[in-house]
């Protein structure tokens, strides 16, 4: 069980919740397992950018990039806000 | 009413005349029998005591590869009319106090120099007693530099009411006149005078730092107050440029504000950014400003100060071309129109920008001033529901469009507005 960041910007998509729990042996498969529990964020997140333990999949193994038990993910979309 | 006589407390000191009997076996007084050394007597023991070298020595080290510390311990009004260059100065009285933070490294070899050496004498004893290992007294100091015709720098120094003002700068050795006299000379752009640009320019002003530039077409509004602290309620209506300028100028008068009331656009940003800035910080409020500045940075090699915020939450990073990522390596697009988070539905905490702004405004001068480690390559979300701050790693992207190996950008986009609410709520 990995924990996974909600960005502010897609709380609504999971019911307000901050941080949610999803399974999965790669980022890949966690993402999978995040929209089937939140399926609004279907079509969003892949906007987003991933980061395992603060370091960018895409300097890892992109979507393969491996979790480990108790892995800190965060999802950060671009945020446009200076109000 | 009864007035208390004022007493000088008698100091009593032994007479060297009245002998050792006279004190009966207090023998630790004894020093006090021997004749004070004259001052004379005491700097020749002191001289002897330390290494000098003579101008012609410490010319030659001046130009070596890695040459040594040149500090310089006359009294301001000496150094302002003009020093050994590159030398760092802390008058004599503030020597033990100031050399740590100003010199940690205690090897690095110091040559040490007054007017004329004697100070400095005492200066070079102090250091070694204080564990610097190299140390050397510039024999005839600055007098007889400047009579050899070796190099000397002239400072610019601050005026009397500079120094007041700056005072609590000029403390911290990471400043200290030389790195105030040079925010003065710093010119920093200000994308937006919002919520982030409010705190930014309030901070960068009050710093004294000598031009702020301030790109801004909105006018203030009273939504606009909870957290664009810039404004005023009597500025209702005004341009944000002006008002904002206005605020900077009853704060430091130091402080050249120049205004564009403008909305930045593929037509204006060379101009704009044109100006010979040393520091941009981004406080842009949407997406097409906040890629078309991106881009235009990076061709003009300028430093972005990047900050957004969303309610309680925000991120800072600074986009600095060469050294790290830019905007686009980290999103290459912006999103979709129909992804972009409803404008509506945002809102901030007014406090927040006041955070994300202030880091900002610090990122900004501790790269005028060339010191610490800006967010360079390094993500920082701040949460102020939980008051938590995290960093994630950024890298730059060698597939980048616009700053990687092979760039497919290489003119200005100008992105469609798809949040039209988000400006007018600014």
């Amino acid at each position: 069980m990995s924990r996974v960041r909600i960005p502010p910007t897609l709380r609504a998509e999971t019911g307000g919740r901050v941080e949610v729990e999803a399974e999965g042996s790669s980022v890949r498969d966690l993402l999978d397992d995040l929209t089937a529990r939140f399926p609004a964020l279907r079509g969003q997140i892949e906007h987003a950018n991933v980061y395992v333990d603060r370091q960018d999949i895409r300097t890892l193994d992109g979507l393969d990039t491996a979790l480990a038990e108790n892995s800190e993910v965060i999802l950060l979309p671009a945020m446009a806000g200076g109000v | 009413m009864g007035v208390v006589p004022l007493t000088k407390p008698q100091r009593v000191l032994p007479r060297p005349a009245q002998g050792p009997a006279a004190l009966g076996d207090r023998t630790e007084d004894a020093i006090f029998l021997k004749p004070m050394p004259s001052y004379r007597e005491l700097l020749q023991q002191v001289k002897s005591e330390i290494d000098e070298v003579d101008a012609a020595h410490a010319a030659r080290l001046l130009g070596d590869d890695d040459p040594p510390l040149f500090l310089d311990v006359r009294e301001q009004d000496e150094w302002d009319e003009g020093h050994i260059p590159g030398a760092l100065h802390i008058p004599r009285g503030n020597l033990e106090s100031r050399i740590e933070g100003a010199a940690p490294d205690r090897e690095r070899p110091v040559v040490v120099y007054c007017a004329v050496g004697s100070r400095s004498a005492f200066a070079t004893k102090t250091l070694e007693e204080l564990g610097y290992t190299s140390v050397v007294n510039l024999a005839g100091g600055y007098t007889d530099w400047k009579r050899n015709g070796f190099a000397t720098q002239l400072s610019r120094a601050l005026e009397p009411d500079q120094r007041r003002r700056y005072s609590r700068h000029l403390l911290i050795p990471e400043v200290g006149e030389e790195g105030q006299l040079r925010l003065l000379d710093a010119r920093i752009l200000l994308i937006g005078a919002g919520g982030l640009g409010s705190p930014a320019a309030l901070y960068l002003a009050a710093a004294g730092v000598g031009t702020i530039g301030i790109v801004d077409d909105d006018v203030v509004d009273e939504s606009n107050l909870q957290r664009q602290v810039v404004h005023s309620t009597e500025r209702l209506g005004e341009p944000k440029a002006e008002s904002a300028k206005r605020t900077i100028e009853s704060l430091n008068a130091d402080v050249h504000v120049k205004i564009f009331r403008e909305r930045l656009t593929s037509e204006n940003v060379d101009r704009i950014l044109g100006e010979g800035w040393d520091v941009i910080v981004d406080g842009a409020d949407n997406f097409p400003t906040r890629y078309l500045l991106n881009d235009a940075s990076v061709w003009h090699g300028l430093p972005v100060v990047h900050g957004s915020i969303f309610r309680f939450e925000g991120q800072v990073t600074v986009l600095k071309p060469g050294d790290g990522p830019c905007y686009r390596c980290l999103f290459p697009q912006p999103p979709p129109p129909e992804l972009a988070p409803s404008c509506a539905e945002g809102g901030v905490l007014g406090v927040l920008p006041g955070i994300i702004g202030s880091i900002q405004a610090s990122e900004a001068l501790k790269l005028a001033l060339g010191i610490g480690e800006p967010l360079v390559g390094r993500l920082l979300l701040v949460d102020a529901l939980s008051t938590s701050f995290t960093e994630v790693h950024l890298r730059r992207d060698p597939a980048c469009p616009v700053c990687g190996e092979s760039p497919t950008i290489t003119e200005y986009i100008d992105y469609v507005e798809f949040c039209q609410a988000a400006r007018t709520q600014v």
